[in-house]
């Protein structure tokens, strides 16, 4: 027989406290915290490019008064054409996606090549010759303008696309990233390719180098983003108007002559337009790329 | 098909360390031999110096009737298998197959018929399209022997390629391997750390310790007549007992004495073990030339080992026992399992004196009535 007591006399007692309850608990709270700050760091980021359109939008008088949205004025989308009307913008808008293509294509070729002979061949030095190359990495760009600026000079290549071209075909970061992909990279699979009848060029264009897709479309991406936002040296190397590349040719709205605010915001919009499209594009490379080099790094 | 030639040759790397030590083997056409020996034996390093991935120190390697020292891997006309497999990932299963023959320029369509064929052979016909992470390690397996078999080239050169794979699996693939070989007839050089994998594969094994060739044989005389007691250790499973002790004369007779009792040594051995007597010799008994009854192939004179039993291992129709004597501690005899041992009990067996090894001391300690064992036993 059951001699358990009736349920009137059973005394309420607290709900027992267990390790996994307080790691639910924690855990909710934690999750609630992380989100909290995602979404506040959204908004941070977010808010400048909503800004910006809405500006884009505005008359000149409207900018920085009162509401964020269009006044009286109402929506100016006319701003977006008086843009063309006002300087060369489908010319430096062009020029900016010719040289950001060239050199993207230059670094991601030259650094896979120079990433393939400092991880795949062997030859005396070679990791010493990487270190030394890798500390490049260490001067700051603008140490090197006045040296660049005269070799440009010598070469004939002050205010020519190959001045702003050639000079950035190179990177040590380019190199070090794909070396760290290709490290990864079992050495039996060149060795497999050599006695298959591969010559070391076979080898790094037909094996290793498709391997290296991640890597190479994560360089890809930080290279057309850089070089297309690349400001000083095409300010110090172009000085025909019609080679101006787009941050230089918007400084126009932005002279000691007069600022227009509206039309700089208009033409800004528009000259995002092909890095957001690379950036949806490869999205999933560039974090896969990120991990893998972190990871296999 | 062609003949492999290696003579005197030599691998020494930076640090002045020794991998391989005047390696001098001649390998006829169509033969398939099997280097085996333990970890940094230098077996890996002798296959890779064959395919050209690693440059020799000295002698020369011939393949067919080329010195090929100085030839790079692709013009040595050798196919290789690789322990990982070594596929081009981002190619299928198709493109890694046909690769080397579109770098030799064959013609598409004979290299449709090559890849389908080889395809065949070894049933992968269905997987053809698939990428190689699509793949288990067994056909993975296939298609890096697939790789190796459509190039058909004068010499295939294995480097453990079934050590990936389960034990059922490795079996069922090593004895595909024996078959492909008999109808291929191509020469081949296989590298394994796997002893039984060596015995059965090869027309020749060759053992190797410390980049030394210590033995080459066909995979039974190695079994019956190792010539150093590391041979003899090497090979078989479980694998050989030795008794270090010493030759006595009593008499008249000569005697093995294990320490703790005496066993007779057999007639073909007397006249090389005449001049050992009072030296330290170490007598080798495989645990299949134990017995419990002293009949058959076991009746010898002077044949009985006392030893007490601590375990044993049923394995069907045969069982391992495992013994000690006062002398030596670890002893392991295979008998039949038609009855049962108690643990912990003294018994007696019998030694099929016809089959043991006298070698002298050390690891590679010679075995020193190897001629006699020879005739004895011819």
């Amino acid at each position: 027989m059951s001699t358990t007591e009736p349920n009137h006399l059973a005394i309420p007692t607290r709900p027992v406290r267990t390790a996994k309850n307080t790691v639910s608990v924690r855990r909710f709270f934690s999750t609630w915290v992380l989100h909290t700050v995602l979404v506040a760091l959204s908004f941070a980021l977010v808010l400048p490019f909503v800004w910006l359109l809405l500006t884009s939008v505005k008359t000149l008088e409207e900018v920085g008064v009162g509401s964020w949205l269009p006044g009286k004025g109402g929506w100016r989308w006319d701003n977006y054409i008086e843009v063309f009307r006002q300087i060369p913008f489908a010319r430096y808008y062009v020029n900016s996606i010719f040289i950001a293509c060239w050199v993207t294509f230059l670094q991601v070729f030259t650094s896979s090549l120079a990433a393939f002979a400092f991880s795949r061949l062997d030859w005396p030095g070679r990791d010493k010759v990487f270190v030394l190359y890798l500390s490049t990495m260490m001067l700051p760009g603008l140490v090197m303008m006045i040296p660049n600026y005269q070799i440009m000079i010598s070469l004939g290549w002050v205010d020519r696309f190959t001045g702003l071209i050639v000079p950035a075909a190179f990177t040590a970061f380019g190199t070090f990233l794909l070396r760290q992909f290709m490290l990864s990279i079992p050495k039996a699979l060149d060795e497999a390719a050599e006695i298959d009848g591969a010559s070391k060029w076979r080898v790094y264009w037909d094996v290793i180098l498709p391997m290296t897709r991640p890597g190479l479309i994560t360089l890809a991406i930080f290279t057309f983003m850089g070089n297309y936002h690349s400001f000083f040296w095409p300010l110090v190397m172009l000085k025909s108007e019609f080679r101006y590349t787009l941050p230089i040719g918007l400084l126009y709205f932005d002279s000691t002559a007069g600022q227009e605010t509206n039309l700089l915001m208009a033409a800004v919009a528009m000259s995002v337009i092909p890095m957001v499209i690379v950036f949806i594009l490869l999205q999933k490379y560039l974090v896969k790329g990120i991990q893998l080099g972190a990871v296999k790094g | 098909m062609a003949r492999v030639v290696l003579k005197d040759v030599v691998k020494i790397y930076p640090g002045d360390v020794k991998a391989v030590d005047h390696f001098n083997l001649d390998i006829a056409d169509r033969e398939f031999v099997v280097f085996v020996g333990p970890s940094g034996c230098g077996k890996s390093t002798t296959l890779r110096m064959v395919a050209g991935l690693e440059e020799i120190s000295g002698g020369t390697i011939t393949i067919g009737d080329r010195v090929v020292n100085d030839v790079p891997p692709k013009d040595r006309d050798i196919a290789m298998v690789f322990q990982n497999y070594a596929l081009y990932p981002h190619m299928s299963v198709y493109k890694n197959m046909a690769f080397g023959l579109k770098l030799r320029k064959v013609p598409k369509a004979e290299i449709d018929r090559k890849v389908r064929h080889a395809a065949k052979v070894l049933g992968i016909e269905h997987l053809l399209e698939r990428k190689p992470k699509a793949l288990s390690g067994g056909q993975r397996q296939r298609v890096a022997v697939g790789r190796a078999i459509v190039r058909d080239p004068a010499c295939f050169l294995f480097d453990e390629p079934l050590s990936n794979l389960d034990a059922k699996l490795r079996v069922e693939t090593r004895a595909e391997l024996k078959r492909l070989h008999l109808d291929l007839q191509t020469t081949t050089i296989y590298v394994t750390h796997d002893q039984e994998e060596a015995m059965t594969l090869g027309d020749r094994v060759v053992v190797m310790k410390d980049g030394v060739i210590q033995q080459c044989d066909p995979p039974l005389e190695i079994y019956r007549h190792p010539v150093n007691r590391f041979v003899a250790s090497f090979v078989g499973t479980p694998p050989m007992n030795f008794f270090t002790g010493s030759i006595i004369q009593k008499d008249g007779s000569l005697f093995f004495d294990e320490g703790s009792q005496l066993l007779a040594v057999p007639d073909w051995a007397k006249d090389e073990l005449q001049g050992k007597v009072g030296s330290p010799v170490v007598m080798g008994v495989r645990p299949e030339a134990f017995s419990d009854e002293n009949a058959g192939r076991f009746k010898h004179k002077g044949n009985a080992f006392a030893a007490r039993i601590l375990v044993s291992e049923p394995l069907g129709d045969k069982m391992d026992v495992y013994l000690k004597t006062n002398s030596h501690p670890h002893v392991v005899a295979r008998i039949d399992a038609h009855r049962g041992v108690e643990h912990d009990t003294d018994t007696t067996l019998y030694i099929d004196l016809s089959r043991v090894h006298y070698f002298e001391p050390g690891d590679l300690g010679a075995n020193l009535a190897l001629a006699a064992e020879k005739t004895a036993r011819a």
